[in-house]
């Protein structure tokens, strides 16, 4: 019998092996491409509209319009696709392994759990986030080039434009990793799928900022904090109210980060201790 | 080598395997059988770190099996065809799991070689597979590693005669080579040309560690059947030997306890015409039925 030398065990590895399981899946190409059509494709006609509605818009409007065309860079209705294609990419990319009974050869050939999820995650993250990048930058490059037709295009070097493009990138990866935590906790495609939506979609438009605790809970959803970055024209707009407790960006940037973080070592403890 | 001691696994109020202990050697292949449900597979899903075990040790080559940073140079397991993603290739799933252990690629086109699957086969979406198909990139994926230890659960199922006898040939050539091969089955027929060595398990408990051979002695003493026009006389004459006499037939006769020589002996001195004399070993199959059928009814809770 002949035994190969034992090599080092290298993080890389799992991290190129992750990378091919990603791309070798026809469904990944699938939710990216419609994703990115879908995303940039509402963002564009948001700008359209505005372009064509600009002439009967009224003087509050037209004060404000670089708010709205920065809205127009990366509108709610967008964000809400990115999150669920995220989340649902996010979730597969463990769920898939659970369902079809894959997860079992997956941790036969690599025992070390941690270091295997701790792969996920990084492979996941990385991915993500280019692809949030992408679509954010396809997003106000388009919109304002459909703007700057009546010359009304807000470049990126305008105070606070940045936001709306870094948030709406991050978007993407802190939504992915919230479906990957949920889906190693449950493990099942629709409950997962449900739960996920519910979290991320859902709840966060039934909490009420009436009270001072429950603004808080309301501020700390990740949809609620990329609703706020993106608000370039928080509390400067003569008409637009301010809630009476306002949230704030940089609170925005913490609760991306948590959610992320927390989200991920869950996904690694979670998978490390369950009997597969 | 694999070595399993005071190994216990149970959920809730029930006991998947009890207290088993057991130890696989290199140099043969090893059968790992009981009837279903008897806690075969939770037992190597243990050996393999996929579950925790509530009680007892699990080793493979001296270590637990989920110390081991990366697996497949260390053990080699199918434990079901369809553990992989159907919408994957083949070569795309070996090529991930080589991928991650560090294994070169070229190793991935070796494997799909030596178990038959073809270029245009390695391409197709392992969703599109039949089990046969599968089982034969599942073995693929336990080769990847050349590991020394190879464990395969009912590998058998879904192949066709010619798979059935390719695997065969290499459970045997793997053995030969001085790795541990062990191999789980609910029949007993598949390993009566596969193993060496046994395990039976029933219930989650050991009933047998032994090799085929003395597996096979365990089983009812030869039964010789007698065909002769005069069966009444013979009867007779047998039964005054001491033998144990049951008229099948108006003209055959199944003897126990006196050999087919004894019986031709008899006849011919008594001047029996025969027409046929024939001795039958009781099967593996037998044996393993008389005794797993113990362990299956105690589980039951019949009082007997």
């Amino acid at each position: 019998m002949t035994t190969l030398a034992l090599p080092a065990s290298r993080f890389t590895d799992l991290l190129a092996a992750e990378w091919i399981k990603l791309r070798s899946l026809r469904s990944t190409y699938w939710a990216f491409g419609c994703g990115a059509l879908a995303v940039v494709g509402f963002n564009a006609n948001a700008a359209r509209a505005d372009y064509v509605n600009y002439p009967h818009y009224g003087g509050p409007i037209r004060d404000d319009f670089v708010y709205w065309a920065l809205r127009d860079a990366f509108t709610e209705g967008s964000a809400m696709i990115l999150v669920l294609v995220c989340a649902s990419i996010g979730a597969i990319t463990i769920v898939g392994e659970y369902a079809t009974g894959l997860v079992r050869t997956t941790f036969t050939a690599v025992p070390d759990r941690r270091a295997l999820m701790a792969a996920k995650v990084v492979v996941l993250t990385a991915v993500m986030t280019l692809f949030g990048a992408l679509l954010a930058a396809a997003s106000y490059a388009s919109t304002q080039a459909i703007l700057d037709g009546r010359g009304l295009g807000v470049p990126i070097s305008h105070p606070g434009a940045w936001r709306v493009v870094v948030a709406s990138a991050l978007l993407a990866p802190v939504c992915a990793l919230v479906g990957m935590g949920l889906g190693a906790v449950i493990r099942h495609s629709a409950t997962t799928m449900v739960l996920t939506t519910f979290v991320l979609l859902l709840l966060p438009s039934f909490v009420t900022d009436r009270y001072h605790w429950t603004a808080s809970v309301r501020h700390a959803f990740p949809f609620n904090a990329w609703a706020r970055i993106v608000d370039v024209g928080y509390g400067q707009s003569r008409y637009v109210l301010v809630p009476k407790y306002p949230a704030t960006v940089a609170g925005g940037w913490v609760v991306f980060a948590v959610w992320a973080a927390v989200a991920a070592v869950v996904a690694v403890v979670v998978v490390d201790r369950r009997d597969v | 080598m694999i070595e399993v001691e005071q190994l216990t696994k149970r959920y809730g109020p029930t006991t998947a395997v009890r207290d088993l202990s057991f130890t696989v050697r290199p140099g043969h292949v090893t059968g790992f059988l009981g009837p279903n449900g008897a806690g075969k597979t939770t037992t190597l899903r243990m050996l393999l770190g996929l579950v925790e075990p509530s009680a007892g040790t699990a080793a493979i080559s001296g270590h637990s099996f989920r110390r081991h940073p990366r697996g497949l140079r260390h053990v080699g397991a199918l434990l079901d065809a369809h553990d992989v993603h159907g919408g994957r290739s083949a070569r795309a799933h070996l090529h991930a799991l080589a991928r991650s252990n560090r294994i070169p690629r070229a190793r991935v086109d070796e494997v799909l070689a030596e178990v038959g699957l073809t270029e245009a086969a390695a391409r197709r979406r392992v969703g599109s597979f039949s089990l046969g198909m599968k089982q034969r990139l599942g073995i693929a994926a336990a080769l990847l590693g050349d590991p020394p230890v190879l464990m395969f659960d009912e590998p058998l199922n879904g192949l066709d005669p010619e798979g059935v006898l390719w695997v065969r040939g290499l459970f045997r050539r793997l053995a030969h080579e001085g790795r541990t091969v062990f191999v789980s089955s609910h029949l007993m027929s598949e390993m009566e040309n596969t193993a060496d060595e046994l395990i039976v398990i029933g219930r989650g408990e050991l009933i047998a560690a032994e090799s085929l051979a003395a597996f096979a002695a365990r089983g009812t003493a030869p039964t010789v059947t007698v065909r002769s026009p005069q069966a009444g006389a013979l009867a007779a004459v047998l039964e005054s030997e001491g033998a144990v006499v049951a008229p099948y037939d108006e003209e055959t006769l199944k003897v126990d306890g006196v050999s087919a020589v004894r019986v031709g002996e008899l006849a011919h001195e008594h001047r029996c015409l025969l027409w046929e004399l024939t001795t039958q070993v009781a099967s593996l199959e037998t044996a393993f039925m008389e005794l797993t059928a113990d362990s299956v009814e105690y589980a039951a809770g019949e009082t007997r």
